[in-house]
């Protein structure tokens, strides 16, 4: 299998190669135009719409930018997702380690409650949900997007947090135990440290869905000042219908964090989502 | 999609699969024993998630099951009871019916063109090819992107004048820039986006199975005078099955519930030509305030949920794996 003068081999290699950059274009182009467009304005997006901008305008980028919405949805991204995950892979984390650890009555019965929560998409829950929140008055209200974020994750984060700390030996705590560590010690000085890979997937997994989220922000905020990204991103085309350079710079500042985040994170995203599929 | 990734995680790895641990073993040993201040402990850990699950997720599923049952507005308290009128509204409404037969077609869709198409990119990044991993970094980046964003750059990506649509156009021959506006393509083209961003989620997965695969199996395969074709269609393809299977309990699950994207791209139009059972759900619970009917469409999404994923565990994922939802007797 090493690339030595096979001509036939060599032929499969470069349709191999060819295949994944037409499939890779297709990924990339779109993105690009956006990134180019940006800096172009709309008389260019008409006549130049996949070129390099000519001249370049930077207008588009550093008004928003310099703008307080953008930066005040970024901020509320970014305390709504690790708010939700804090609470939830915390709730989460101690609901396993009693799963996992001990046993008693209504175990499973209890295991299986929080399993069929799995089946129940945001979607189906949103209406009933806001009459609630309304009921609870979490309108225009972080926590009344938070904790129900945080409750539609504990399912999943109990099955995986769960498999994990019964990979931890009986042995473990037996030790701690005798040498008088109580249950809440064993968990919070001990499984917690030992169990960081795991909560480091689970966190990875929950940061996304909850970065990504758009039905619960939609409906619960509006209050402009509460708007995450994505309501934002929405709102911003809406707004700005006529200008679509603006339109697309707002699009792809919205992106970036996102995908540095991918980039940072990609190890354990992809670990997480090909290892919960596994089970 | 993590959530509901997440879903056959639970289906799969449930209490039958897990290895005999040490762990419980011994503790039951020793909690048996009653021991003062163990039940305080239990309570302890297990309140914070209980009450966040039993609040946020089953009140509501309960609270929508009983408005269902009324002609409500979502005001004050529901009063007027119809019994199952919302349900027979809905199953009589073109466009209810119309969004069961577009999920439908979405299904099929994703069934033969999506993952497929993921299934050959993920056998294809299983090649000794140079560069590899920059390829998989770049066709799972859109996962990671929102609906939300997708959305709005591929309305502006297809925007009359200003977009890419008119030079795509001048390749194809044909007005690109109209395919979100004509309901007999607007359904395809919904599913071009959606498959672009998900297509990398599969394909990942694929992957992630493929190489958990020795290596020997398909090479003594074609050493035994198989071609990579015979290779492929029995020995890899058999043992891609648990991971294929769950990727279809995803798309479909996934399918159900879409939401974001259609409202974004279409807002399920033009005339209902793209819209899905979220989006009418929507519109009749926050726009129009038929709390009750939009409660009753909620309930029948769950109720093809919560069925789909019981049938699809007991038949076709049995023989994967025993489930947590089916099989809780064995570990007792």
């Amino acid at each position: 299998m090493t690339g030595t003068a096979n001509p036939a081999l060599r032929t499969r290699r470069l349709v191999l190669h060819l295949v994944c950059i037409a499939v890779g274009a297709l990924i990339v182009v779109p993105v690009w135009f956006g990134v180019l467009g940006g800096f172009k304005d709309n008389g260019q997006l008409s006549t130049n719409p996949l070129g390099w901008p000519d001249p370049w305008v930077p207008g588009n980028y550093t008004g928003i930018l310099g703008s307080e919405v953008f930066w005040r949805q970024l901020g509320n991204s970014v305390l709504i997702a690790v708010s939700s995950t804090l609470i939830m892979v915390g709730a989460a984390a101690m609901a396993a380690f009693v799963f996992a650890r001990f046993a008693f009555r209504g175990r499973e019965l209890l295991f299986t409650l929080f399993a069929i929560g799995l089946m129940f998409p945001f979607a189906v829950a949103i209406l009933p949900l806001f009459v609630l929140l309304r009921g609870m008055g979490l309108l225009d209200n972080p926590l009344g997007v938070i904790l129900p974020q945080a409750a539609f994750g504990l399912p999943i984060t109990i099955v995986i947090l769960r498999q994990f700390f019964r990979t931890i030996p009986g042995e473990v705590e037996e030790a701690a135990t005798l040498d008088g560590c109580s249950p809440f010690g064993f968990f919070w000085r001990i499984l917690l440290p030992m169990a960081r890979p795991a909560l480091a997937t689970v966190s990875v997994l929950a940061l996304v869905s909850s970065w990504n989220n758009f039905m619960l922000p939609l409906v619960v905020f509006t209050d402009q000042s509460w708007w995450t990204l994505p309501v934002g991103v929405q709102a911003f085309q809406g707004q700005y219908a006529d200008d679509t350079a603006r339109v697309l710079a707002f699009v792809v500042l919205s992106m970036l964090p996102a995908l540095g985040f991918y980039a940072v994170a990609e190890r354990q995203l992809i670990g997480g989502l090909a290892g919960s599929v596994k089970g | 999609m993590t959530s509901s990734s997440a879903v056959s995680g639970a289906l799969r790895g449930g209490p039958a699969t897990d290895p005999p641990a040490p762990g419980p073993g011994t503790a039951r040993r020793r909690d048996r024993r009653p021991r003062p201040g163990r039940r305080g402990t239990l309570a302890a850990f297990l309140t914070p998630s209980l009450v966040l699950f039993l609040l946020l997720v089953v009140a509501p599923i309960a609270v929508a099951s009983y408005a269902s049952l009324y002609k409500w507005n979502g005001f004050g308290l529901p009063e007027n009871f119809v019994g199952l009128d919302n349900y027979t509204r809905a199953f009589a409404d073109p466009t209810f019916r119309g969004d069961l037969w577009r999920g439908l077609v979405l299904i099929v869709l994703s069934l033969v063109v999506q993952l497929p198409i993921a299934l050959a990119l993920a056998m294809l990044l299983n090649q000794p090819l140079k560069g590899r991993s920059v390829y998989r970094l770049i066709f799972f980046a859109p996962y990671v992107l929102s609906e939300v964003t997708t959305a709005v750059l591929f309305t502006l990506v297809f925007s009359p004048n200003r977009g890419l649509g008119d030079t795509i156009s001048r390749w194809l021959g044909a007005d690109a820039g109209a395919v979100f506006g004509d309901p007999d393509t607007v359904l395809f083209a919904v599913f071009l986006v959606v498959s672009w961003k998900y297509f990398g989620l599969y394909m990942i997965l694929f992957l992630a199975a493929r190489q958990s695969i020795p290596k020997e199996l398909s090479e003594a395969a074609v050493t035994d005078g198989a071609s990579a074709w015979q290779a492929f269609r029995h020995v890899t393809l058999p043992l891609l099955g648990p991971t294929i299977r769950i990727s279809v309990f995803l798309s479909v699950i996934g399918t159900i519930q879409l939401f974001d994207m259609v409202w974004v791209l279409t807002g399920g139009g033009p005339i209902h030509a793209s819209e899905t059972m979220a989006v009418t759900m929507y519109q009749y619970g926050f726009r129009r305030f038929e709390v009750g009917y939009a409660s009753a469409i909620s309930i029948v999404m769950f109720v093809l949920s919560l069925v789909f994923a019981l049938f699809y565990q007991r038949v076709v994922m049995r023989r994967d794996t025993e489930g947590a939802l089916t099989n809780q007797g064995d570990q007792r």
